[in-house]
């Protein structure tokens, strides 16, 4: 077993005077998918927003705990947000490229961050498209508006953006419950291939999904974590009476 | 026979599809009216515009290309003086410059009230902009006359009535239509279009140039072209300051005049049916179609840069 790259420690979030969040500990290994599964409320979203500190946005919450990234707090205060984000990508629900050209959206985050090598733009723009496993679609139309395709492209091209800053983790807020069957398969192929460049912590409601693609799931109520252990464990013989209740589908 | 008396009254016309035949009627007549109103003033000012140039046989090229206004008299060369180009390059100029001002300043006010303190916009800002526009042009124009005049003379001396006297007391005028509507489209852009843009490691400044600045591009140029319009069709405030010479003007301190400013100054001392009139007519027209096409623009813009979602 290697070493975490990912540990949240102790990690409680309040929205105001609610606590969203108690006490939670979970370690992420590298280059393996983890699943955070559990019912609407239970916090699985709340927590992987905490992940690349996309909760500093909303107004009111606090959060006390630490959640260490390669060993380094990213609540201290010399954390620069900017760099973190860089290594610790998000994936979002809605399919939401900005409304340019294909080719403007992989390259946003490289542009930004001060890349101006047109060869070199090139090359991660096929790459990481090839990556997410929508080049072949896209690669006669990159200048066409990324939101004429169609919500599976699109969400395949966010996907590609993320891989385009090559960050070392992807966070993924159920990425494909927008998206139809055939479009989400294609989605989670793509990830079983990064698996092996990336870590990748999915949210999902989808508790098949979870068990096709993960390597451990981590199953959240009411703002703990019940149980997390491998996958193969966690749908066929889990530890714990309302997690088997959970993914045996008796309630949830 | 209940059978008989229920079949009789479906046959009728219930209550409610008469009222509701009544409030269809009422509207497409409003509508009606209105468009006839507007056909209706097209209609006239194209006639009574173009009378000068087939009643008068003046010459299209000698009413756009002419400098020399003076209608009814002669230019030198033994045309009738009834070159617009001085009135009608005037009124380009302190739209244009009002424009070039204003929009730099509505962003930048925008962009305040929406990204960085959107409570304090909504609180101090939109109120005072709102206020801007309910201000009487005729006290945009008299401030203009006992402030902006005396300090472009001073400054930049020369009269101080012209052009930019005419830009600055415009810039106001127009800052708050180009504000308000450029909050709008700032407005209208996806929260998750900002989210996406933080989560790939930009700051927040580059998330509003990069991002929301350029997704709302469309909106914000049908802002500009807005407040252009406004520009364009305001008299009083322009009439005020601008000095209503109609001459060429030489620089932005010399005075000038623009359509707006020579029909409002003309159109009690002329005779109907005289070239005088048609001549102003003429002016009337070239306002109109200008407006006509500053709005087709606005629409043309609109379309080509909705969000499709």
């Amino acid at each position: 077993m290697s070493d975490p790259i990912i540990t949240a420690d102790n990690l409680d979030l309040y929205y105001g005077d609610f606590q969203a969040l108690h006490g939670i500990h979970l370690d992420f290994e590298p280059h393996q998918i983890s699943a955070l599964i559990g019912p609407s409320g239970c916090g699985k979203s709340t927590f992987l927003r905490c992940l690349n500190r996309m909760n500093d946005m909303i107004d009111g919450v606090t959060i006390t705990g630490m959640v260490k990234f390669h060993d380094q707090n990213i609540y201290s205060p010399q954390t620069n947000l900017v760099d973190l984000r860089k290594e610790i990508g998000m994936v979002f629900q809605q399919p939401n490229p900005f409304p340019f050209s294909v080719y403007d959206n992989i390259t946003y985050g490289l542009r930004i961050a001060g890349v101006r090598d047109k060869q070199k733009l090139d090359e991660i723009v096929e790459r990481s498209l090839k990556q997410a496993a929508v080049w072949d679609e896209v690669k006669d139309n990159l200048y066409d508006n990324a939101l004429s395709f169609s919500g599976g492209q699109q969400q395949r091209i966010c996907i590609a953006r993320v891989l385009a800053v090559s960050p070392s983790v992807i966070l993924m807020d159920e990425p494909t419950s927008a998206l139809d069957p055939i479009s989400s398969a294609k989605i989670e192929n793509t990830l079983l291939e990064l698996k092996k460049e990336y870590t990748i912590i999915i949210v999902t409601h989808n508790l098949q999904q979870a068990s096709r693609i993960s390597d451990k799931t981590a199953f959240f109520m009411e703002g703990r974590v019940v149980e997390y252990d491998d996958t193969s464990k966690m749908f066929v013989n889990p530890d714990n009476k309302q997690t088997e209740d959970y993914v045996s589908g008796r309630f949830g | 026979m209940q059978n008989q008396k229920l079949a009789k009254q479906l046959m009728k016309k219930s209550k409610t599809a008469r009222y509701e035949r009544f409030g269809h009627l009422l509207s497409l007549s409003a509508l009606l009216l209105i468009m006839a109103i507007v056909l209706g003033i097209i209609v006239f000012v194209a006639t009574k515009g173009l009378s000068t140039f087939f009643n008068d046989h003046i010459s299209f090229k000698d009413f756009f290309t002419g400098t020399l206004w003076n209608p009814g008299t002669k230019t030198p060369s033994g045309h009738q003086a009834v070159g617009a180009l001085p009135m009608i390059v005037g009124s380009f100029l302190v739209t244009i410059l009002a424009a070039v001002v204003s929009t730099p300043f509505a962003i930048g006010t925008a962009v305040y009230m929406t990204e960085i303190s959107p409570k304090r916009g909504a609180k101090i800002l939109q109120p005072v902009t709102e206020l801007l526009v309910g201000i009487p042009s005729v006290v945009y124009g008299f401030i203009g006359l006992s402030v902006v005049v005396p300090f472009v003379r001073n400054t930049f001396g020369g009269s101080g009535f012209g052009i930019l006297s005419g830009t600055f007391v415009l810039f106001v005028m127009i800052l708050p239509t180009i504000v308000s509507m450029t909050v709008d489209s700032l407005k209208s852009v996806p929260k998750y279009y900002r989210q996406a843009s933080l989560a790939l490691g930009a700051t927040k400044w580059q998330t509003i140039w990069k991002v929301v600045l350029r997704a709302a591009t469309p909106g914000i140029l049908t802002a500009v072209v807005f407040g252009m319009a406004r520009a364009f069709g305001e008299a009083l405030a322009v009439q005020m300051v601008i000095g209503n010479a109609a001459l060429m003007p030489h620089n932005l301190v010399s005075p000038a005049s623009t359509l707006t400013s020579v029909l409002t100054a003309g159109m009690g001392n002329t005779v109907m049916g005289s070239l005088q009139n048609d001549a102003l007519w003429s002016l009337a027209l070239v306002l109109l179609v200008m407006s006509l096409f500053f709005n087709l623009l606005v629409h043309f813009i609109g379309r080509k840069g909705a969000f499709k979602k």
